[in-house]
């Protein structure tokens, strides 16, 4: 196999089961988790918890108050930035956009190529900086295992391989193949590690702050 | 057939002096992208190098790869390149016809052994012989007979390099490249279509003139050619890197110039010369044009996703498979959230009432 | 006889484990963001406090028992099973240094209500026999006595008495057809007498009619606690039949967090539907009354205080502006603690803390937190709402040789009544 045959593989047979078990898993593990279901509540409630349900969805994008954020200023810095830029990164570069064209049918307009560059910079150093302060956090490292650095790993990937392709490191079809392969891993391990916290951080504010909410709480 | 001369004197015979030759070995030199300091080995060898015998073969071509040569802006150069040749065999180029032009080639096999160097365009039918024949042999007969006296092979051209349109899918006739038949002998790939007629020229030079093939890359084309990416030897990179693309062929970014990455060019994944070497005379080349590079010198190059669709769009359809697996998964998840139910159930079942004398161990 | 076992708690992980739960877990990206929230880890340093890491049973439980994922690792051997030894070794982490007191759910980014999850929790391991002793024993004696403390209805008559002669206004027991039913937590009835001194001199001012029971006066609930259902559900009955045999419109909860918790939020999911009668907690009552000028004070406390949150009334049961009404009326120096309302920190005896014995030395190294917040306010009085924070509370003073007074919002409103009106 020459590298013509390898991205041509990744773009095409490998794109497609990497999608196929993308969206399966998300599908499977969605479902499995709201048919869980939880009782109603039976109480008097002061509010609806359907507007609290909102609101904690939003209002969790920050942290609740100053102490938190002191206590926690790092991790949530450098968490805001990897997650910021790798949203950037994946939904504002123009070659990403044309992908998601494709499947979603339009479009929309992209960020100046150096931006991104720039962009990508600070996320993997946020990321490689979120890596170091999880080997060395005492809360961190007692409670990472094995899939909290291997999530790292098939994240960091992505971006690291996007950037050397970006920039023509190395040989620019290989490194192309071994970014669009990278991501696929990346799509292939994402329904069935904590990667899905993706898809269920709004389902669990949702929970947590219509709950809430019902008992006069805003959280 | 008279005994063959050197090319040096051939050139004599014709006219040249001693400094046109010179002149000559400069210009090899430049196509075959070696230095100025070459120019006195170039000319050594020229003087003592008898002329080449070439067969060139062609099976399922479109001849765009002879009239791409023969079509070439310099015919000084490429005159010359003849002359330090015999083209004994080329079925557009030739004279004779029918059994003569056969005889030719069997006599050039004969008198050549193992030295003559065979050219092919074209790719070979796998899928039934008849598909593609000359003079009532197969393609891929005579590629074999050919090939097995031949003292190294050019494959000219994507279709016989890599297989080319013939190799498109479905591939009807089982289209193969000259590589995968003919393992045993020095091969070098030429693609494009059609290739540079300057690099045909200068691969040919090289060979004639060091009696070796030159240095070539995992796909076997000659890298002083096919060492650089279109892409960054693009004048248009400029805007990619700053992400001014043009979104049509008339939009505002295409008459200015803008990068044609979104209309679907291949440049950054083709490796050739073109936009360097250009075309016609250093015209231009097609992204000069203004249109995409279409990446023909590149394997699979028909199969490679839509020609006017970005590098980035997956080369499979994928709606319709993430449709399918959103169905599959909703049918597994669906079987799941069944066995939990029954699990939940049957556990709210077997809940006996916890009452304070069952808080507690009873020591047995 | 039956017996608490392994399999009864695997069972009850398996009841309790809910849509929320599995999204929480499915959620966690072990950001170590709910440590910083919890006083137990913030004061000691030791990640093993680290809330989400004390669900790690229970999320073994919901991989394998509720992902099909989890079954197939479960399968292979990449994960181990759930074992008795584990529940038992966990009793520390999901009792004996968590007082349920939700902070972590604040600061959450994927907004894991962390609490919710521990409480269920507790369901596992208290069914598995592994519940600590001393909160096992409080359960019984609220179950067969009436009361966690066991405190007897005798000891109530008396201290009935007593008040009716320090007031002079005689307090009502088991009288159908009144305003309120109000409840009490025992520490009312032992600890701190001025609760119902303060109660029948309000009453008496706004006009209302009240009655005490002799069947269900003890609000607080262990059964909540220790995260027996069954349990819970049984003492929260109690005051639900007393209360609509009464045909009271309303049952007043006490100065107690987890009592208000228990009847006002968890009571109607326990017992399965809504009451006929309203719930609510006494500065809820005061503050309505207030509202509609029933309640008068005259003259202002003159000291520096500040008030305690009491987690299960503020940040778990939505009584967060009333208890600042109500210091405002009688407080001119009235200042917050830094982290109020319902980011306050636990006094750290919440959630059944307070009953373990073992739990003593750490409960008084997290009271540093407390400590902190107080040393920077330099206040002369403490005012909080819950009996149990308020123990717990003089406990920490003692423990840092502090000298404050801890005050109940209550009897600080009615010591500020309008003395003609009463």
């Amino acid at each position: 196999m020459n590298y013509v045959d390898f991205l041509l593989w990744v773009r095409g047979p490998a794109f497609q089961i990497a999608t196929a078990i993308f969206i399966f898993g998300l599908s499977w593990r969605l479902l499995e988790i709201l048919s869980l279901s939880r009782k109603p509540e039976l109480a008097v409630v002061r509010e609806r918890g359907i507007a609290g349900g909102f609101r904690t969805i939003f209002r969790r994008f920050l942290p609740v108050d100053d102490n938190t954020f002191q206590r926690s200023a790092f991790i949530i810095t450098a968490g805001y930035i990897f997650h910021l830029g790798f949203f950037i990164i994946l939904l504002l570069f123009v070659p990403h956009i044309l992908f998601f064209r494709e499947f979603f049918g339009f479009s929309w307009p992209g960020l100046p190529t150096p931006v991104i560059g720039i962009i990508t910079i600070m996320t993997l150093l946020a990321l490689i900086a979120l890596l170091i302060n999880r080997m060395r956090h005492p809360v961190l490292r007692f409670l990472s295992g094995f899939e909290d650095y291997f999530v790292w790993i098939v994240t960091f990937l992505p971006v690291l391989t996007g950037y050397m392709a970006f920039h023509h490191f190395f040989h620019y079809p290989l490194m192309l193949a071994l970014h669009i392969l990278s991501v696929e891993l990346l799509m292939i391990v994402f329904p069935f590690t904590k990667l899905m916290h993706t898809f269920t951080w709004f389902i669990s504010r949702w929970y947590t702050g219509s709950r809430a909410a019902q008992k006069g709480v805003q959280v | 057939m008279s005994t063959p001369q050197t090319i040096y004197e051939s050139l004599h015979h014709q006219g040249f002096s001693r400094r046109d030759f010179l002149k000559f070995c400069g210009i090899s030199a430049t196509i075959m992208g070696l230095s100025p300091s070459m120019i006195p080995r170039i000319a050594k060898a020229l003087e003592n190098t008898p002329k080449k015998s070439v067969i060139w073969l062609s099976f399922q071509e479109c001849t765009g790869c002879t009239e791409s040569l023969i079509r070439a802006h310099a015919p000084t150069i490429e005159g010359l390149i003849f002359d330090h040749i015999s083209l004994d065999y080329h079925h557009t180029l030739q004279a004779a016809s029918g059994r003569a032009a056969e005889q030719a080639r069997e006599n050039a096999m004969k008198e050549h052994h193992g030295d003559y160097l065979l050219v092919v365009d074209g790719s070979i039918p796998m899928g039934n012989p008849g598909y593609s024949t000359s003079a009532g042999i197969s393609s891929l007969d005579m590629l074999k007979e050919v090939a097995s006296g031949a003292g190294a092979i050019i494959a000219i051209g994507t279709c016989a390099a890599y297989g080319g349109l013939p190799h498109a899918a479905p591939n009807p006739t089982g289209a193969v490249s000259v590589e995968e038949l003919i393992t045993n002998k020095p091969l070098i790939n030429i693609p494009g279509c059609p290739p540079i007629p300057a690099v045909i020229a200068g691969v040919i030079s090289y060979i004639v003139t060091f009696g070796q093939l030159p240095k070539r890359d995992s796909l076997k084309r000659p890298i002083t050619f096919f060492g650089q990416n279109i892409h960054d030897r693009c004048y248009r990179r400029s805007f990619y890197d700053q992400g001014l693309f043009a979104n049509s062929f008339d939009d505002e970014g295409a008459k200015k110039g803008w990068c044609l990455y979104k209309l679907g060019c291949k440049g950054p994944v083709t490796y050739n010369a073109c936009a360097t070497t250009k075309w016609n005379e250093n015209v231009s080349f097609p992204i000069e044009a203004g249109h995409g590079c279409l990446g023909c010198s590149e394997p699979h190059f028909w199969d490679a996703g839509h020609f006017y669709q970005a590098l980035s769009v997956p080369t499979r359809e994928i709606v319709g498979t993430a449709g399918y697996a959103l169905a599959a998964g909703a049918a597994v998840g669906v079987a799941s959230a069944m066995l939990n139910k029954k699990k939940k159930v049957d556990a709210t079942k077997n809940h006996e009432t916890v009452t304070i004398h069952d808080l507690e161990r009873t020591s047995s | 006889m039956s017996t608490a076992s392994f399999e009864r708690g695997y069972n009850a992980f398996k009841e309790k484990i809910d849509a929320p739960i599995a999204s929480y877990f499915s959620s966690c990206v072990h950001c170590g963001m709910c440590a910083q929230a919890c006083m137990f880890f913030t004061e000691t340093g030791d990640p093993k406090y680290t809330p989400i890491y004390k669900l790690e049973p229970m999320r073994k439980v919901w991989e394998q028992e509720y992902t099909l994922l989890g079954k197939l690792k479960a399968l292979l051997g990449i994960s181990q099973k759930l074992t008795d030894a584990e529940l038992a070794e966990w009793q520390e982490l999901i009792y004996g240094s968590c007082t349920l007191c939700g902070r972590c759910s604040m600061v959450c980014p994927v907004g894991n209500d962390l609490a919710y999850m521990i409480h269920k929790a507790r369901e596992g391991i208290a069914a598995a026999g592994h519940a600590p002793k001393g909160l096992i024993d409080a359960t019984k004696r609220a179950v067969i006595i009436g009361s966690a403390m066991g405190v007897k209805l005798a000891t109530l008559q008396a201290q009935i008495k007593h008040t009716e002669h320090n007031t002079g206004i005689r307090i009502p027991l088991d009288e159908p057809g009144v305003d309120y039913l109000v409840i009490l937590s025992a520490l009312e009835v032992v600890n701190f007498p001025e609760y119902l001194e303060a109660l029948a001199k309000i009453m008496k001012q706004a006009d209302k009619t009240w009655t005490l029971s002799s069947i269900a006066f003890e609000a607080t609930n262990p059964g909540l606690q220790i995260g027996v259902s069954d349990i819970a559900k049984e003492l929260v009955s109690r005051v639900i039949n007393v209360a609509e045999e009464l045909g009271v419109s309303t049952v007043i909860s006490p100065e107690c967090g987890h009592a208000y918790t228990a009847i006002r939020w968890e009571g109607p999911n326990l017992i399965g539907r809504s009451f006929s009668f309203k719930v609510q907690h006494i500065l809820e009552v005061l503050d309505e009354l207030r509202e509609q000028g029933k309640l008068k004070t005259e003259g202002f406390e003159k000291a520096r205080l500040t008030f305690h949150d009491p987690c299960q009334l503020i940040r778990r049961g939505g009584v967060i502006e009333q208890p600042r009404h109500l210091l405002k009326m009688v407080a001119t120096h009235f200042v917050e603690m830094e982290d109020p309302g319902k980011m306050n920190w636990c006094c750290g005896g919440g959630g059944g803390l307070v009953t373990q014995e073992e739990s003593e030395e750490l409960r008084t190294k997290a009271f540093n937190r407390k400590k902190t917040q107080l040393d920077a306010l330099e206040v002369d009085t403490l005012v909080t709402a819950c009996s149990n924070c308020r123990i717990v509370l003089e406990e920490g003073f003692e423990a840092y040789e502090m000298e404050m007074p801890v005050v109940g919002l209550t009897e600080m409103v009615a010591e500020h009544l309008v003395e003609s009106e009463v």
